[in-house]
């Protein structure tokens, strides 16, 4: 099918490419940018309540208008983005090292280890993932040390799946009977041959799972069993708009809603790109 | 076929076993004390003593793995135990709410099954042209948005500005009785924005199979013996096209139950999803524990479903694996 594409749109179809893969790229740093240095550097309170200026639609002076007790949108959004990124980070960080040591260690050892580890893996995937994390939230009380375990304890199973594969795939390679037969022992062919290779495909998994494990913060915050709701995350800055919008003011839940899904479509774009040039047969996709 | 259901029935069943045990080690594992979940604000002024004893008998002085095997044996009778935020028997929670939640899952997912293939195939016949680049552009958009947020800006839409539909619930709240209409009215909001969460991957599959399907030797054949362009869409890329979708649609059961959970909370649905979101913000563990591994189960099904699909629609598959 490709090759159609090629064929026929050979040149729009990459121009158009490029350009997406610089708007991914400069959306993404210009929302890392605002997230890190907007907080230090502008000095207004995103808590300053204000109610001469609630619910302002969108205006010049207020991007994104103001909620229901005149706080400036634009201002809390920055702040949810940022602890939503927050959280999602160290979720994706804390679900990728786990993912990684346990698919390795299962590939390396073999044997019933192996079995033993990827039957525990299929039997938490048959979990639906938001229903895990609601549960674990539930039980451990929300707030943000639960909601980023409960999000790492359903995204690392991906990883160990695919760095599993990956070892699997490594072991058979010349370069690790070379290791093997020059004496180095089980530890260090894992440590210095192995996970080394699986690296790579493990960071961009890590990478994708970013705004996957924001988009689950966002969902359990929103159910109100997220982070405590005066945190302006993504998730409670929609649930805290509910109220408006059955008022008939769209603007605070429309844009944290962008917020998400913006950053999100950034990510895929630049991970496509990246993949593509890795394996340029096969065709991209979102992999959300 | 019958050899290879039982079969993964029979795996099923060990899953089923470790997710219950997992869900009493979690829940041991945590703050979380079921005497005063039971006591409520009683437990607050109860005397020790009292509490001792509820907690004698509730059980739950027992070790977990004697806890999780009453439970299981209780379980296997028909007793889930009583759920302590809607106050009635876990089972009875289930018999009342499942049939509205399978409603409304089934209604969404023809919604996403019936758009996703029209819109497929339309735009899988000429991939890279303006229609597949606007479908497609808005399909990974939609793929992004949290469903909870399309929800509330279709009843910010439909059911304040054009005030077309209802925003939520089951029924008119003036109404006490569930007639046809009502539900037929009040159903359409959260099974269109279910359907639309869905429908992206079905979308982008259809249109995958289509384009493949039309690149390949049948579809050359076809046109070669000068058959109707629509004949050789529908009847030859299409077909191929869906076969592997087909297989893979029980494997969506988990986004589903994902999606509902949202989408029922959203528009007040009285389904089973949007019990199990009230179970978990009161921490009412039975119906959570019920809810939870019911939901594992129907993954397991939609599994299984996937398996026999294969089987059937593709004849060159055993049912030995």
């Amino acid at each position: 099918m490709a090759d159609t594409v090629w064929r026929t749109h050979g040149r729009t179809r990459r121009s158009t490419r490029t350009l997406r893969v610089r708007a991914s790229a400069v959306i993404l740093v210009a929302a890392v940018l605002a997230v890190l240095l907007v907080p230090p550097l502008v000095h207004l309170d995103q808590q300053a309540v204000d109610l001469s200026q609630k619910l302002l639609p969108p205006s010049w002076e207020h991007p994104f208008g103001t909620d229901d007790v005149g706080r400036d949108l634009l201002l809390r959004c920055v702040y949810g983005l940022r602890i939503s990124l927050l959280v999602g980070v160290v979720a994706a960080l804390v679900a990728t090292v786990v993912g990684t040591l346990v698919g390795a260690a299962a590939a390396a050892l073999g044997g019933w280890t192996d079995r033993l580890v990827m039957r525990l893996v299929d039997v938490f995937s048959s979990v639906p993932h938001l229903l895990l994390g609601i549960f674990v939230v539930a039980m451990f009380r929300p707030g943000v040390w639960p909601v980023i375990a409960s999000v790492a304890v359903t995204h690392w199973l991906s990883t160990a799946r695919i760095v599993r594969a990956e070892v699997l795939s490594l072991r058979s390679r010349p370069y690790i009977d070379a290791a093997i037969s020059g004496g180095a022992s089980r530890l260090r062919v894992t440590t210095r041959h192995l996970l080394p290779g699986v690296l790579p495909q493990a960071g961009l998994a890590a990478v994708l799972m970013v705004p996957h494990a924001m988009w689950h913060e966002s969902a359990l915050s929103f159910l109100g069993l997220g982070l405590p709701s005066h945190q302006a995350s993504l998730g409670n800055l929609v649930q805290s708009a509910r109220g408006s919008l059955l008022a008939g003011d769209w603007w605070p839940t429309l844009f944290p809603g962008l917020l998400l899904i913006v950053p999100t479509l950034a990510v895929a774009g630049l991970a496509g790109a990246w993949r593509e040039r890795l394996d340029p047969r096969r065709r991209s996709e979102l992999m959300l | 076929m019958a050899r290879m259901a039982g079969r993964r029935t029979l795996f099923a069943a060990p899953v089923l076993l470790v997710v219950t045990f997992g869900v009493f080690a979690v829940a041991a594992a945590s703050p979380f004390d079921p005497v005063k979940a039971y006591a409520g604000t009683a437990g607050l002024t109860a005397s020790q003593d009292n509490l001792d004893q509820l907690r004698a008998n509730l059980g739950v002085d027992q070790p977990l793995v004697t806890r999780w095997w009453d439970w299981l044996t209780a379980a296997l009778t028909g007793d889930l135990g009583d759920s302590s935020v809607l106050r009635q028997p876990v089972a009875d929670v289930i018999g009342e709410r499942l049939g509205w939640s399978v409603l409304l899952a089934a209604t969404a997912f023809l919604v996403a099954i019936v758009l996703g293939t029209g819109l497929g195939v339309l735009a899988g016949r000429r991939p890279g042209g303006w229609l597949d680049r606007c479908v497609s552009s808005a399909a990974y958009t939609l793929e992004a948005a949290p469903a909870f947020w399309l929800g509330l800006l279709a009843i910010w839409f439909f059911a304040l500005k054009l005030d077309v539909l209802p925003a939520g619930g089951l029924t008119d709240t003036a109404s006490d009785t569930v007639t046809f209409g009502q539900v037929a009215s009040h159903l359409v909001l959260p099974a269109a924005v279910l359907g639309v969460s869905q429908l992206p991957w079905f979308f982008l599959y259809v249109r995958q199979g289509v384009a493949d399907a039309l690149e390949e030797d049948p579809v050359r054949g076809a046109r070669a013996r000068g058959l109707s362009e629509r004949t050789v869409l529908l009847g030859h890329a299409l077909r191929s096209g869906m076969l592997p979708m087909l297989t893979l649609v029980g494997s969506r059961v988990p986004e589903l139950i994902t999606g509902a959970l949202l989408v029922e909370t959203v528009f007040s649905w009285p389904g089973i999803a949007a019990a199990t979101v009230q179970a978990a913000t009161s921490v009412d563990f039975p119906l959570l524990a019920a809810l939870t591994v019911l939901a594992t189960a129907a993954v397991l099904l939609g599994n299984l479903l996937s398996d026999l699909l294969y089987g059937i629609a593709d004849p060159r598959v055993g049912f030995d694996g």
